[in-house]
């Protein structure tokens, strides 16, 4: 096993700290509790959605309908979460339940994830809508609280950061359920041969996935203190590219908790560097992705050189 | 742009100069836009850049930097403002993705100091001042002019906007409250052009051989031109056409009056209310008293102005009126 194969979140931990001393380098002024949590703090959610993601990829699926389903959660946060709590955190239950269904359904039926995510996202897309057909809401007040706590000396975003990376960590690293999951995605054969039931294992794959793309838009709304049908349908690609960015793999079953949250902040990070910069807009989505090519032309060369000796 | 308007920026940017210069002039404003894909923003950018350009020039204000998203994305926008406050503008203006989805951002700047002044698409944060254009009137306008020109009223045609955006609701709701105040006219279809002329001129023609003889149009700008075309290539009369100050629909107009004397009325939100904003701001970091919402006038070309208006207009572009520190302190002060 070569150097970076043992240490895949060696490269998601140096771009973050090159981007940061960057930024830093830039805007002095971000060098502070203030301006890191200002930095941050829209990563949270993206860091949650990018960690349901990452719970799809895991089992070698991907979900495009993920954007959606976050800015349904957050319409729904908005609206019965705040009015009327019970019914609000049942219709998120549901949904979570509906994600978990939604997996057992692509498993059996043998139905590729990719087309019916896609579907899926027109569905969720329909219900922000029709729950919240113009822009408002507003957020539940413990939420926001939560959201814009401010904890001595670390700043929030960073503090939530931590533990979404520990808790995934343990949850699919360190537990045996999460490396039985995470087998599913590497060869679902061998581990039906081996006696676990495939159908559930996937079940509770996506049904986890739905579980963070609720805690995703919950936090949205928390930061964001109201919903919009359209607010997170960026986070489709955000999330996957996070996912990639922090060592995960589209083969399935490699994955990286702790690299996925970090894939999140540096492309947070990717985003207000270049505005700093005073790119004009017009090139900054060209430079985003040039920033993502690059860490992954980096990781390719690091893997080729592994490969070799 | 008039004549008159530009002498009266120059004034305003004199007096700006000469009164204002020791309150300000350190002071740095910011734009957050949230798109600039069509004419009407980048109009917009444009008079945001010559004003905030000169007004830096002269020493008014520190800084005037314009910054747009790339995606139109309200969780981009709001990332954006973050930034602004980390950059350390003292104002933002700012042209919104989404009325309520800012919020969060928003209160964050309020709290840091930083004034926000949101215009077009505005905010509904409490902390920010909004500056709105009465798009209702609008709609109700247009009736009206109908109801001078045709006092026999008839059967009206609606080209409405983009489905669930709010300044469509809020035209549509004005054009709805001025045939329920003029009996004479009845909406016999209402088609969605989406503010384009393309997407209008197919509509329109859709619908065309369905409808009996339509005597007006009513439209929300920027599809103008495209109904015309549909009317003429069904063979029908060209109707009463109400325009939105768009190049190619006051072209139109032109070619018609010079034709067979054609006489309506084109009216929109100018581009330069972004100019607007910014006076506003460098307003209140004077240390002016501004109530939190101002109404913008829209911007009407008559028969009259005509000539004058396409002559000032690009070609692509929209009818435009650069406005002065004299026009915002006018707006702040009817607002009291």
């Amino acid at each position: 096993m070569g150097f970076f194969a043992r240490y895949r979140i060696l490269l998601p931990v140096v771009s973050l700290a090159v981007l940061l001393a960057a930024t830093f380098y830039m805007q002095p002024r971000a060098m502070s509790y203030f301006g890191i949590n200002l930095l941050f703090n829209l990563a949270v959610p993206i860091a949650l959605a990018t960690i349901a993601q990452m719970m799809i990829i895991m089992v070698n699926d991907i979900d495009l309908s993920l954007g959606a389903f976050v800015s349904l959660v957050a319409c729904i946060t908005a609206t019965f979460l705040n009015d009327s709590p019970m019914l609000g955190a049942l219709i998120l239950l549901a949904l979570v339940l509906c994600y978990a269904a939604l997996g057992a359904v692509i498993h059996a039926l043998e139905l590729p994830a990719i087309v019916v995510t896609l579907g899926m996202s027109f569905v969720w897309g329909g219900l922000a809508l029709f729950i919240l057909p113009s822009p408002g809401g507003s957020s539940p007040g413990w939420l926001r609280t939560l959201m814009t706590v401010k904890p001595p000396y670390i700043p929030m975003a960073v503090c939530a950061s931590v533990i979404i990376a520990v808790v995934t960590h343990l949850l699919v690293i360190r537990s045996g359920l999460g490396t039985v999951l995470r087998g599913v995605g590497g060869n679902a054969r061998s581990v039906q041969r081996a006696g676990w039931p495939v159908v559930r294992l996937k079940a509770l794959a996506y049904g986890l996935a739905g579980l963070f793309g609720v805690f995703a838009g919950m936090a949205l709304v928390g930061l964001t203190t109201s919903a919009d049908a359209n607010i997170a349908l960026r986070y489709t690609l955000l999330s996957i590219a996070g996912v990639i960015l922090g060592g995960g793999e589209f083969t399935g079953g490699k994955v990286s908790p702790v690299g996925a949250v970090i894939g999140a902040l540096t492309l947070t990070l990717a985003a207000s560097f270049l505005s700093f910069l005073r790119l004009s807009p017009d090139w900054q989505i060209g430079a985003q992705g040039a920033i993502l090519i690059l860490v992954l032309t980096a990781r390719l060369l690091f893997t080729r050189r592994d490969a070799q000796a | 742009m008039t004549k008159t308007m530009m002498l009266l920026g120059a004034a305003g940017l004199a007096v700006a100069a000469s009164g204002a210069l020791a309150d300000t002039s350190g002071k740095r404003i910011a734009l957050s836009n949230n798109y600039a894909g069509n004419s009407w923003r980048q109009a917009m950018l444009q008079t945001f850049e010559e004003v905030g350009g000169k007004a830096v020039e002269e020493g008014v204000v520190g800084a005037a930097d314009a910054y747009t998203t790339s995606e139109n994305q309200a969780t981009e926008q709001a990332a954006q403002i973050q930034n602004m406050i980390l950059q350390g503008y003292d104002a933002i203006i700012l042209n919104a993705a989404s009325p309520t989805a800012l919020n969060g951002a928003v209160e964050e700047a309020c709290n840091a100091g930083v004034t926000v002044v949101s215009f077009d698409g505005i905010v509904t944060a409490p902390c920010a001042w909004r500056i709105a254009v009465d798009f209702k009137q609008m709609g109700k306008e247009q009736v009206e002019y109908l109801a001078t020109r045709l006092p026999e009223g008839g059967n009206l045609l609606e080209i409405r906007g983009l489905a669930g955006v709010f300044v469509d609701d809020e035209i549509h709701a004005g054009i709805e409250e001025g045939v329920a105040e003029n009996g004479q006219f009845k909406i016999v279809g209402s088609v969605h052009g989406d503010w384009a002329q393309d997407v209008a001129q197919k509509a329109v023609a859709g619908v065309l051989p369905s409808l009996p003889e339509v005597v007006g149009v009513v439209t929300q700008g920027g599809d103008g031109y495209g109904a015309a075309q549909a009317f003429k290539a069904a063979g029908r009369d060209t109707p009463l056409i109400v325009l939105g100050n768009r190049q190619d629909e006051m072209q139109w107009w032109a070619d018609q009056r010079d034709a067979n004397g054609y006489e309506t009325l084109s009216l929109s939100i100018a581009p330069g209310v972004a100019s607007l904003a910014f006076w506003v701001a460098q307003q209140i970091l004077d240390g002016a008293e501004v109530p939190k919402d101002l109404t913008v006038p829209f911007l009407k070309v008559t028969q009259d102005t005509l000539d004058e208006a396409l002559e000032t207009t690009p070609e692509g572009s929209v009818a435009n009126t650069v406005y002065s520190l004299d026009d915002a302190k006018g707006v702040i002060s009817g607002a009291m």
